[in-house]
């Protein structure tokens, strides 16, 4: 069986990202005719209203930011998890779009869309003037193969031909905090990896004369996992002088990161510390990898009571962009739709009032408390060498247990239960599951060789959460 | 009248006989599995007495009814005749007005043979012509896969409106050999009965020529009213079975399949179906007895071939899915049967081939045999799924007795094979991770992980650990021979035993 293929509706149910046309998704209308037809409904898309912040130079920044990570392929799905070629028509229209509609910043990395992104955002991009757009991308570290100072300085130059421009408005470390493996297998936390990869051979020292010979605008760095790297980097700022710093910022993270995974920091105290320094910061998952544009229907219903046309996402964007010291808030926008509506969040950010600000809290504990896997479908694990999809299953994890799927275990054993309901219950986890999970993609397939341990930023027990999902399939199939 | 009250049971049958072979999800089976109980043949071999009882009193009371009713292979060909009828312009048999002959030596002898076949073993030969059976290939390997398909699209839709009604399900070729004899069969079956009713039924069909010999003293008959008929032979060409003489006015009524189409044809009244009494009985049937000695079998021998090592690629970019390769089956010495089975011997006995079974399995292990002493009989493989747990539905189904009812408790114990552990192929030695996946998903709990260096402290965590299977305990299910990621071979496959161990 080959790498198989999820269509554009799962892709659009997993993600989830923040849509315009949240009832087009629902119901799997995606016709250009349509989307018009609720653009219409929505108001025109504003060219001139877009929110913008300042950086440490003084440069406007689109509070959206265009994550270079989904860009879509022929096939209409997203470069991330798509082996087609990408859709460089689609993607420069989506980037034209983007800049006719005042988005300046665009961020990527060597490793997006398998490695593809650079590439595309450069053909895209040098179709307009250089003064136009702010690039951003990173320097990162996936496999330890390219640790070395001189595979490091290929990447980077690398990034400059592809992305085809002499200067790097803002560049990162990437995924600091970050346990890696070395490529003889010894695992290295966080603090190691940062050592190992971008002290000890002398990369940041290098980076830092780039950016005073004018090649790096801003240095930065993007964090992920353990807080000690955190605290030490921002220890160095009078050493090195970040010039921004990109962070998972979002209504939940901000007080329940800790709920939500064991190894995530509040995005108060990340945010916080950055404003005592007078860091600009760039947000990463405002949606949570798009379980914030997808909620319960109890907690809908109160976002839409408040403002019915606004998407569910959009609350979530405009909680992230809403402190001053967010320069730019990161959305990975594989559809029109998607660019649509966030930039309508942004043209320009209405900020949220106090109370709006309560019932976003109030609502990020609800969410916090469900027993959710947190995961962000970041794809960092994949591809899991045994061929599991690992978001895939736990995004079909979650939206049963988000829409009260699941059957708990009390329920089972209880006698008196209504056993209809189980076994309706039931077809739909597992037809559901075969629909947005290959067969031998499953957990049950997992053989539990905590491989992908070390790449997961929200430090999720995947062997164990498979586990989890594995033994109630078992129940359900066998016991209902 | 009654050709009325005959078509509409043969269709009531034929449509839940049929709907037995295409439904994958078990439904149908709840509610129309005894219908496939009531075929003759599989009747005999599961030794049902009542059945074969009811049947032959039926017939000796009503004549061969069955032949236009319960079989499907009857009712299929009855479709045939009828297109063929419609469709061509010249009669098939303007001229037949006096039937044809019944070749009686022609019939007994292919009955002899296949009693003789089946009790020498050579099942696989016999089965060929065996109507139920037949027709179960038919519908299982042809039209099966038709109903999958739209099936699927149904799901599609569904999916598309976010229903659970219709789910997928994966159409596969199980047996290239199989299909072929269905689609000769159909081919062959289907010329005949276009071109003249039920030519195959009246020379071939063992069965028919069994029931034929009870027919002919049955007490209700069509009967040719000598005053009333013209001789016209308007019955005799519109028989399907061609076994009525306009001239001399007889019906050969070892050939009659009681469609009643004669009654409903003569313009004069002159056939009537009614009571003509008890005249002389000396039915003898021979149907097949079964237990006998059979073969054994013809084994190959063969080592598993080791897979080839696929050392997955660095991870260098975030995302995609690796490449899974598809499963080989591995080369068993001793097939394994389903539970229920008693043993393969007992299963090999009784198996007509039908393929309800495997139109039945929810799990894809189910496949018809293509090996030449086993022929088209189903078989067990786990390249595709494993014989869950909960899911008894191929001795629910089976009408033959091959696959004997089975509760789910009584599966858990009961050992169809023991699973085999292949070092070289094991993902611990192969990429130097733990695994444990089989263990983990034993149903029996027969599989223990122990170091894989010996003497190595089991409970630390780097430790490697290779399964043991405990023979005591392995039920032969599959999990573990599913689940195991090696691919294309599993690391730990199943074999088959000859007896199976409750």
């Amino acid at each position: 069986m080959n790498s198989d293929t999820i269509n554009r509706r799962q892709f659009l149910k997993r993600l989830g990202l923040g849509s315009a046309a949240v009832a087009a998704v629902a119901t799997g209308c995606s016709s250009p005719n349509e989307t018009q037809v609720e653009g219409v409904a929505l108001g025109e898309v504003p060219t001139d209203k877009m929110t913008y912040r300042e950086d440490l130079h003084g440069q406007k920044v689109s509070l959206l930011g265009y994550g270079c990570m989904r860009f879509p392929t022929v096939a209409g799905e997203s470069g991330r998890e798509h082996e087609e070629d990408l859709d460089q028509d689609k993607i420069n229209e989506l980037i034209d779009y983007a800049i006719a509609h005042g988005v300046t910043l665009f961020d990527t990395a060597p490793p997006y869309c398998k490695g593809r992104s650079e590439h595309a955002v450069g053909i895209a991009l040098s179709r307009h003037k250089r003064s136009e757009y702010l690039l951003s991308t990173k320097c990162s570290n996936f496999a330890a193969s390219t640790w070395s100072r001189e595979a490091t300085i290929e990447m980077y130059h690398k990034s400059f031909k592809e992305l085809q421009t002499d200067y790097l408005d803002y560049y990162m470390l990437h995924a600091i905090g970050q346990g890696a493996k070395t490529a003889d297998g010894n695992r290295l936390t966080g603090m190691e990896t940062l050592k190992v990869r971008y002290i000890d051979n002398g990369i940041l020292d290098f980076l830092v004369e780039e950016r005073a010979a004018g090649r790096i605008r801003n240095l930065g760095f993007s964090y992920h996992g353990d807080i000690e790297v955190f605290d030490y980097l921002l220890s160095l700022h009078d050493k090195y002088h970040w010039d921004h710093v990109l962070i998972q910022h979002n209504y939940v993270d901000w007080h329940h990161a800790k709920q939500m995974s064991e190894v995530n920091t509040n995005s108060e105290y990340l945010y916080t510390e950055l404003e005592k320094r007078n860091i600009p910061i760039f947000v990463m998952e405002p949606l949570l990898g798009g379980q914030l544009s997808k909620l319960s229907e109890h907690a809908t219903a109160q976002l839409k009571s408040r403002d019915p046309q606004s998407s569910v996402a959009s609350w979530a964007f405009r909680f992230s962009g809403n402190q001053p010291r967010i320069l730019t808030v990161l959305s990975g926008m594989t559809y029109m739709e998607h660019l649509q509506d966030n930039i309508r969040t942004y043209s320009p950010l209405k900020p949220l009032t106090d109370d709006d600000l309560v019932m976003l809290e109030e609502l990020a504990k609800e969410i916090a408390s469900h027993d959710l896997v947190p995961c962000t479908a970041c794809k960092y694990c994949m591809p899991c060498e045994y061929g599991i999809d690992i978001p895939g299953i736990f995004s079909h994890y979650n939206k049963c247990l988000n829409e009260g799927q699941l059957i708990n275990d009390d329920d089972l054993m209880d006698t008196n239960a209504d056993r209809k309901a189980f076994r309706k219950q039931k077809r739909a986890f597992l037809v559901g599951y075969d629909r947005s999970v290959p067969k031998l993609r499953q957990a049950n397939h997992c053989i539990a060789c905590n491989k992908c341990l070390s790449h997961c930023p929200q430090g999720i027990n995947i062997p164990e959460k498979m586990q989890m999902i594995d033994q109630y399939v078992e129940k359900i199939k066998t016991l209902v | 009248m009654l050709k009325r009250i005959r078509i509409i049971l043969a269709t009531i049958c034929f449509v839940a006989i049929t709907l037995l072979f295409l439904d994958f999800t078990g439904v149908i089976q709840t509610y129309f599995g005894w219908i496939a109980r009531l075929q003759f043949l599989p009747a005999v071999l599961a030794g049902d007495v009542l059945v074969i009882g009811v049947t032959l009193l039926m017939t000796l009371i009503f004549g061969r009814w069955y032949c236009s009713v319960i079989c499907p292979m009857g009712v299929m060909q009855d479709i045939f005749y009828v297109g063929g009828l419609k469709f061509r312009k010249k009669h098939p048999r303007k001229d037949a007005a006096n039937g044809t002959k019944n070749r009686v030596w022609l019939r007994l002898s292919v009955l002899v043979l296949f009693v003789v076949l089946m009790l020498v073993g050579l099942n696989w030969l016999a089965i060929l012509i065996a109507p139920y059976s037949a027709y179960g290939r038919i519908a299982s390997s042809m039209f099966q896969p038709v109903y999958m398909w739209v099936n699927n699209l149904f799901a599609r839709v569904a999916e598309h409106y976010d229903s659970y009604a219709f789910y997928s399900v994966d159409v596969w070729l199980k047996s290239g050999v199989t299909l072929a004899v269905a689609v000769v069969t159909f081919l062959v079956i289907g010329f005949l009965s276009w071109r003249g009713g039920r030519t195959w039924c009246n020379t071939i069909c063992p069965v028919g020529t069994v029931l034929g010999c009870v027919a002919k003293y049955s007490f209700f008959k069509p009967v040719i009213d000598e005053s009333k008929c013209l001789a016209c032979g308007k019955c005799a060409r519109n028989c399907k079975a061609s076994c009525i003489n306009a001239k001399d006015k007889k019906i050969d009524y070892s050939r009659c399949v009681g469609c009643m189409d004669c009654i409903s044809e003569c313009n004069q009244g002159a056939v009537q179906y009614k009571y003509v009494g008890v005249k002389q009985t000396g039915a003898t049937t021979s149907a097949a007895s079964t237990d006998t000695t059979r073969r054994s079998f013809i084994l190959t021998t063969a080592a598993v071939a080791a897979a080839s090592a696929v050392k997955a690629e660095e991870k260098k970019v975030d995302g995609g899915l690796a490449v899974i390769e598809d499963k080989q089956i591995p080369v068993r010495k001793t097939p394994i049967k389903p539970a229920g089975s008693v043993s393969v011997k007992n299963f090999s006995n009784h198996c007509t081939a039908c393929q309800l079974c495997v139109s039945a399995c929810p799990n894809g292990v189910l496949r018809p045999s293509s090996e030449l002493g086993t022929l088209m009989q189903p078989e067990m493989s786990y390249e595709r799924g494993y014989c869950r747990p909960e899911c008894t539905r191929c001795a629910d189904v089976c009408p033959a007795g091959a696959i004997k009812h089975i509760s789910k408790e009584e599966k858990i114990n009961y050992k169809i094979g023991l699973a085999i552990f292949v070092a070289e192929n094991c993902i611990v030695n192969r990429d130097g991770v733990n695994c444990g996946n089989c263990a983990r998903h034993c149903p029996a709990g027969a599989i223990n992980m122990v170091p894989k260096n010996a003497g190595e402290d089991p409970e630390l965590p780097l430790t490697l650990k290779i399964p043991t299977v405990d023979e005591s305990r392995c039920i032969g299910c599959g999990a573990c021979e599913n689940l195991c990621p090696s691919r294309p071979f599993s690391a730990i496959y199943v074999e088959g035993r000859e007896d199976h161990l409750v």
